[in-house]
This record gives C-alpha cells, sequence and structure tokens, in this order.
C-alpha cells in the first residue's frame, strides 16, 4: 500500500476522532426509548441538554453522586427515579431498588449513606397492598444499610399513567474517603476488580416480564455495597482510584465511561468475568451480551497495583463480595476504548451502547 | 449451556489458526466473505481474526436482514404504522433502522402503537388479544426465518383471524450473491456459506458458485471453531487447487434442506419480480411476497402504502465495499453525511456492518495494523 494511501486512511479516521471529541448537542425532534436506555443517547442527552443548561462545578463531573461541601462538612448528593416492570420480580421489588439503586450511588462516590428524600407517583386504582409492601420493603432495605428515609412527596395520576407506582429517591451521603475518588486519576497499570456475578438483575426482570418464552432460575442481585466500598477505602488507601456501581447499560457502559474519561485503555478478561450459567445460556438465545446487562448490587473499582491484591482480599470478605475478581487492567491503548480479551484467544473492542432494543429494564 | 464451551477452546483455536497460516501462500491475499450477519457477529464477538495470517482478510457479506431493507420499505412500513387503529409489530433491532424520514422508533416515540416481538407468533397473539385493532407484523429475514411467518400465516388463516396482516420484506440468499458473482470488479477468493439458511435451502443451491464462478464456498455453523474450521476448509481447497461446496455444520444442515420448510415457503409466498436492496439496488426475483392464497393477509394490499423508492445517494459504495473492490473509508460519503447516527448504506446500519465497524475501532485497526507491521 503506498504512503499516500495510507495518509489519506488517517486523515479520514482524524476527521472521525474530531467528530467524536465535540461535545455533544441534544439536536432529536422527540425523546425515544433510546434516551433512557444508558447509551450513547442518553449521553448525548444529559451532555447535550442537562449539563449545558444547568451548568456548574459539581454536575460537570457526571458522577454517580455529586460531591459538595457545605462548612467543611464533605457530602455527597444523588437522585434516582425508579420505573420498573413488573413492579415485584425474583429476588427483589421496586422498593428495594428504591433504597439500594441510591445507597449504591453514594457508595461508590465513597460516601455513607445518611439520610433518604422519597417521591412516590401512584397510580389511581393500585392495589393499597402493594404499596404497603413497596414501604414496607424500603423500610427494611433501609434499616439493613442504617439510613432514614427522612421525607418525602406524594402524587396520584390518573389510570394506565404510571405502571402502578414509580419512586424517586434522593440520598444524602457522607463521603469517608479522605481522598478524590474520580475516574480521571485511573493510571496504565491499575487493576479493575468485580464484586461478583454480572448481568443478574436486567436478565430477571427481562425474564420476569414474561413476553420471552424462557424460563431460566435468575434473580435480580439488589443489594447494598456500602460495605464492601468501605472496605475498599479503608484497605486501598489512595490507591482506591474509583468505584462504579455498574446498573443500567452494565459493566461495558461503566469501563467504556472510564476509558473516555481517562483517555486511557481498559483491557477486559472476558473469560474471567463472573456469570451464573443461566444468565449466559440467556444472554445466548436473546443475543445479549451481559457485560450490558444492568447489575443492582455490584461495583467495579479500580485499584494501584500495590495494593490490589490487598483490595481484592478485602472486598471478598465484604458481605456480598465472596466472588468478587480481578477482571481486568488499565493500559495506555487503546487510548478511550475497551479492548475484551476472548475466552477463544481473540480481541474485540467493546462499544458503548448506541440504544436499547429491549424493554426498559430499571 | 455447557455444549457451547468445547467449540470455544482457545487452544484448538490456535492449532487452526496456524494450520490456516501453514497454507496459506506466501506473497498471496486471500478475501473470503463471510455471507452470513450472524458469521459476522461471531467473528466480532470473539475476536476470530486475531487467529488469521494478515493475508487471509475476512469481508462482511449482505447477509443482515436488518441492513439490507431499504428506505421506501420501511418508509412503507411507517406509514401503516401512523394509521389510526393500527398495533405495528416487528423484530427490535429493525425498530432503529432509519427510512427516507426517520425510523419506526421515531414514528413509535410520536405516538403510534410500534411494538417489538420476538417471533411472529407474539404478534398473532398480540391480533387475538386486540380483536378491535389491526395488528401487523413487518416481517424481514432470508430463509431462516422466512418459515416461520410462512406458519404464523397459515396460523391466522386457520383461525379466520380478519384483523392481522404481514408486510412481506422476507429475502432470499442466493440472488444477492449471485449479483456480487457477476460483477466483473469482485475481488473476493471464497465465501463462508450461512449456517442458518442452510438449514432450510440446504447445501446444492451453493453449487453454481464452484460450478459457475469456481469459488469454494464452505457452510458453517455459529460457534467461533466452526468459522476457523470454515476457514482451513476454504484454505485447502485453494491450496490443493479445488473449488466444490463443502459442509463444515454438518451436524445441523441436511445437504438437501429442509424439505418440510421449503414446502411450506411454497405455498405461502411467491418470488416477487425483484426487490431493491439498500446499497445493492434492484436484484431480480430476490425477494419473497405473500402469495394468492394468502393475499388477504397482505399489509401491502390491505394499505394503501406509497410505495415510493427512496433512492440511495449517488455516493453510496455500499457495492463496492461489499465487493472488496474498496475499504470503507474509502467512500466518499464515509464518515461525513453517512455515520452510525445517520446511516445511509447498509454496512453502516448495525454495528457489525463494515463501515460502522471502521467507523467506530478504525483507529484501532489502524494501530494494531502498524504494530504488527
Ligand atoms: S460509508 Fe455508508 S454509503 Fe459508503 S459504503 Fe459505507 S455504508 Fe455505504
Amino acid at each position: 500500500m503506498g504512503t499516500e494511501k495510507v495518509d489519506l486512511e488517517d486523515e479520514v479516521l482524524a476527521r472521525i476522532e474530531r467528530q467524536r471529541k465535540l461535545r455533544p448537542r441534544f439536536r432529536e425532534e422527540r425523546v425515544t426509548m433510546a434516551h433512557g436506555a444508558g447509551g450513547k443517547a442518553t449521553h448525548t442527552l444529559v451532555e447535550g441538554l442537562f449539563a449545558r443548561a444547568f451548568a456548574n462545578e459539581a454536575l460537570a463531573e457526571l458522577n454517580d453522586a455529586a460531591r459538595i461541601e457545605i462548612a467543611g462538612a464533605r457530602l455527597a448528593l444523588t437522585t434516582d427515579g425508579f420505573v420498573v416492570k413488573p413492579l415485584r420480580f425474583p429476588g427483589g421489588s421496586i422498593g428495594e431498588l428504591a433504597i439500594n439503586g441510591t445507597v449504591n450511588d453514594l457508595a461508590v462516590s465513597g460516601a455513607e449513606p445518611i439520610a433518604i428524600a422519597a417521591a412516590f407517583i401512584v397510580e389511581e386504582g393500585l392495589d393499597a397492598d402493594v404499596l404497603r409492601a413497596e414501604t414496607e420493603a424500603m423500610a427494611k432495605a433501609a434499616r439493613a444499610v442504617g439510613v432514614s428515609v427522612v421525607t418525602g412527596d406524594t402524587k396520584v395520576v390518573e389510570r394506565n399513567k404510571a405502571d402502578g407506582m414509580y419512586i424517586t429517591t434522593t440520598g444524602l451521603g457522607v463521603r469517608r474517603s479522605e481522598f478524590d475518588l474520580s475516574g480521571q486519576s485511573i493510571r496504565p497499570g491499575d487493576v479493575v476488580l468485580c464484586s461478583g456475578f454480572v448481568g443478574d438483575h436486567g436478565m430477571a426482570i427481562m425474564l420476569a416480564r414474561g413476553e420471552l418464552d424462557l424460563d431460566a432460575d435468575i434473580t435480580s442481585d439488589t443489594a447494598p455495597v456500602w460495605e464492601q466500598a468501605a472496605a475498599l477505602m479503608e484497605t486501598a488507601g489512595e490507591d482506591l482510584r474509583v468505584m462504579r456501581d455498574p446498573t443500567r447499560g452494565g459493566v461495558a457502559t461503566v469501563l467504556n465511561e472510564l476509558a473516555l474519561d481517562a483517555d486511557l485503555g481498559v483491557i477486559l478478561d472476558e473469560a474471567s468475568v463472573p456469570v451464573h450459567p443461566a444468565v449466559q445460556g440467556a444472554c445466548e438465545i436473546l443475543g445479549i451480551d451481559p457485560m450490558y446487562v444492568a447489575n443492582e448490587g455490584k461495583l467495579l473499582a479500580v485499584v494501584g497495583p500495590e495494593r490490589a491484591a490487598d483490595a481484592l482480599v478485602a472486598l471478598q470478605a465484604a458481605p456480598g463480595g465472596e466472588h468478587a475478581c480481578v477482571v481486568g487492567a488499565v493500559a495506555e491503548e487503546p487510548q478511550g476504548m475497551v479492548l475484551v480479551r476472548t475466552g477463544f484467544g481473540g480481541t474485540r473492542i467493546m462499544d458503548m451502547l448506541i440504544g436499547d432494543p429491549l424493554p426498559r429494564i430499571c | 449451556m455447557k455444549y457451547v464451551d468445547e467449540y470455544r477452546d482457545a487452544e484448538l483455536a490456535r492449532t487452526l489458526g496456524s494450520e490456516i497460516t501453514a497454507l496459506a501462500e506466501p506473497g498471496r491475499h486471500y478475501k473470503v466473505m463471510e455471507v452470513c450477519g450472524g458469521h459476522t457477529h461471531t467473528i466480532y464477538k470473539h475476536g476470530i481474526e486475531d487467529h488469521l495470517p494478515e493475508s487471509v482478510e475476512l469481508v462482511h457479506g449482505p447477509g443482515c436482514p436488518v441492513c439490507v431493507i431499504p428506505m421506501g420499505r420501511v418508509d412503507d412500513g411507517i406509514s401503516i404504522a401512523r394509521q389510526p387503529n393500527v398495533i405495528f409489530t416487528c423484530f427490535g433491532d429493525m425498530m432503529r433502522v432509519p427510512g427516507g424520514n426517520g425510523s419506526l422508533l421515531d414514528v413509535k416515540a410520536e405516538g403510534a402503537d410500534v411494538r417489538f416481538v420476538y417471533s411472529p407468533l407474539d404478534a398473532l397473539k398480540i391480533a387475538r388479544n386486540n380483536p378491535d385493532k389491526e395488528v401487523v407484523f413487518f416481517a424481514i429475514g432470508f430463509e431462516t426465518t422466512a418459515p416461520s411467518t410462512a406458519l404464523t400465516l397459515m396460523r391466522a388463516k386457520a383461525e379466520k383471524l380478519r384483523n392481522f396482516s404481514v408486510m412481506c420484506n422476507h429475502v432470499t440468499i442466493v440472488p444477492p450473491l449471485m449479483a456480487l458473482l457477476e460483477s466483473p470488479d469482485l475481488r473476493l477468493d471464497a465465501f463462508i456459506g450461512p449456517g442458518h439458511v442452510s438449514t432450510v435451502i440446504g447445501c446444492r443451491p451453493y453449487e453454481f458458485i464452484p460450478a459457475d464462478y469456481g469459488q469454494p464456498v464452505v457452510v458453517a455453523g455459529f460457534e467461533p471453531l466452526d468459522l476457523l474450521q470454515s476457514i482451513y476448509m476454504i484454505m485447502r481447497q485453494l491450496a490443493e487447487g479445488r473449488n466444490e461446496v463443502e459442509n463444515q455444520y454438518g451436524r445441523v444442515v441436511p445437504w438437501e434442506g429442509n424439505l418440510r420448510a421449503l414446502d411450506i415457503l411454497q405455498r405461502v409466498f411467491e418470488l416477487r419480480p425483484y426487490f431493491e436492496w439498500r446499497g445493492l439496488g434492484f436484484i431480480s426475483q430476490s425477494a419473497l411476497k405473500l402469495s394468492q392464497e394468502y393475499a388477504d393477509f397482505d399489509a401491502e394490499l390491505r394499505w394503501d402504502i406509497p410505495g415510493v423508492r427512496v433512492a440511495d445517494p449517488k455516493a453510496c459504495q455500499c457495492g463496492e465495499v461489499l465487493k472488496g473492490v474498496i475499504k470503507p473509508w474509502e467512500c466518499k460519503v464515509f464518515g461525513t453525511a453517512c455515520t452510525p447516527e445517520t446511516p445511509i448504506g447498509t454496512c453502516m446500519v448495525s454495528s457489525e456492518g463494515a463501515c460502522a465497524a471502521y467507523y467506530n475501532f478504525g483507529r484501532f485497526a489502524r494501530s494494531k495494523e502498524r504494530a504488527g507491521a
């Protein structure tokens, strides 16, 4: 191949790269389901519309929880809306998710959950026992992590307007880590830890919807990860670079965000990521990669190499972390991308999802 | 899913990879087309190309059923979906495919009742449960999915369901291959035949490829080792100067195909005189429509659809990319008018299409190439 041709190819690639780095703008005429799926479309919406309009320092980081400082107190604030169909599913329910989801956003930001505010949007005609049961599920989940639901709001909307009920929770936490956890702090050589089996929640929901002719014994992993996060902070200290909870969009999305934020490569060793055989099987049949499936009780952590082994031991000793393992590493290349080493001895790039044709799952 | 693992052994893969390398003639460059989108997916997912020598290049073929639907057909579907009282159903990944003016996902956002289903039988179920609505199924796919659409239609007829119809976009695999082979600028050495399609049509329909065009065909399964083995079989044919149709996927594909399925297809469908393929233009006798017997269920007859043809932009060069004449980046609209967010040609629609993959990962492929060089 002549050099002239090579240069042209580089030129085309460079142009694409420039386009890609432009800050996204939200230009769509209408909102589609893809905007809620957690992939590229969601990013365009969040960065192109919300982040531009509300521009401020805390928001600009686009973390799971915002870091704020008030009179010397290092706080974290987060909010999350829960829309899930069906309301109950194997392994949990919307009430439990609403607490654990917010607790986990605080936890991976290094903050101990202190207080939660909850807003309920309830559909006219909902069986009151369902509301009672979900309230009890929330209370129980809150007690389990020692967080209080301190305020709330209730709205009722007309029949057929809310899939039974939606819950929004806002969480306030106190940051326990002396160090600022941030995606930008990761470096080549760092180790990626995963706290256990992935893909359970998303698959459990998909099957519970009963739209697929598929029966498998899969239960949601909804659980708090605060103790795991605390154990990591204590053991790894400043070598703990960042923690994330791989919810909507799954492990793949989190790793892509990290790679983009730091402009480094993340190398994922596919065979080492724990996936239950039932989840793997269901994914195989549906043509879904478990790395993109949501989790509600897992965390991913990036730790400096020196203390990675100790961090792993601490994570495994924490409740829910028994199956934690090393799943990958940070490298110089490929910049801004996630490279998967497949169990088959090959490699591929794991991209961010463009949208999600599947039912919304959390 | 235990059985899957034995087809995914990395050790075996390395062995096959080195045997393929040994068969490659020094200085010769091999271009092998995998016809089927499912194969492209396996190749990509497992990183099969890493086991191949640089001189063996895989060219992604026209076998992704979603990608080949032309814009005009999407627009026609959308015009039905917009009718009052219609529930429009299709496979999930079809919803994102852009027509001349937006996708089914966009119409859904506008308020149309568009639902995705996992099988045409699900659409039939929706029709039964909503007797006061018109339920339309947007059927796509090669001979792989056509039998299940046919069975669904037979059932609808038996049940005398009046509110169900099918907009048929089923295509057949052999005509586009013939069109590719007919073009004088084709630069391919061999074909990996589609496994799933062949479970229905068998291996015989490919016999013209070695007979008339002198190129080997190996019908392959969908596990990564299946593909590597089929490439090995192709390389052996080329090394030995043979060209014939071989069946690597014998555990599933009968040589004669599935006669019962073929018979059902015969009854329910008939060949269209021609059909437009995104990026490839019109190909004669390359698609199916409902037969006279099933005309009552034909959505194209039930609704007055515009049937406009949205011309592929002049600059679109999918045909050349598919034939291996040019690389994606050499297409005039690549990365400017044609991007994964605004795809023009078939190769940009699915993330595994040649152009989309190059758009997203080309930079990485280049740096890997440099490191290897
Ligand atoms: S860039 Fe677009 S139009 Fe050009 S060959 Fe690729 S898919 Fe076709």
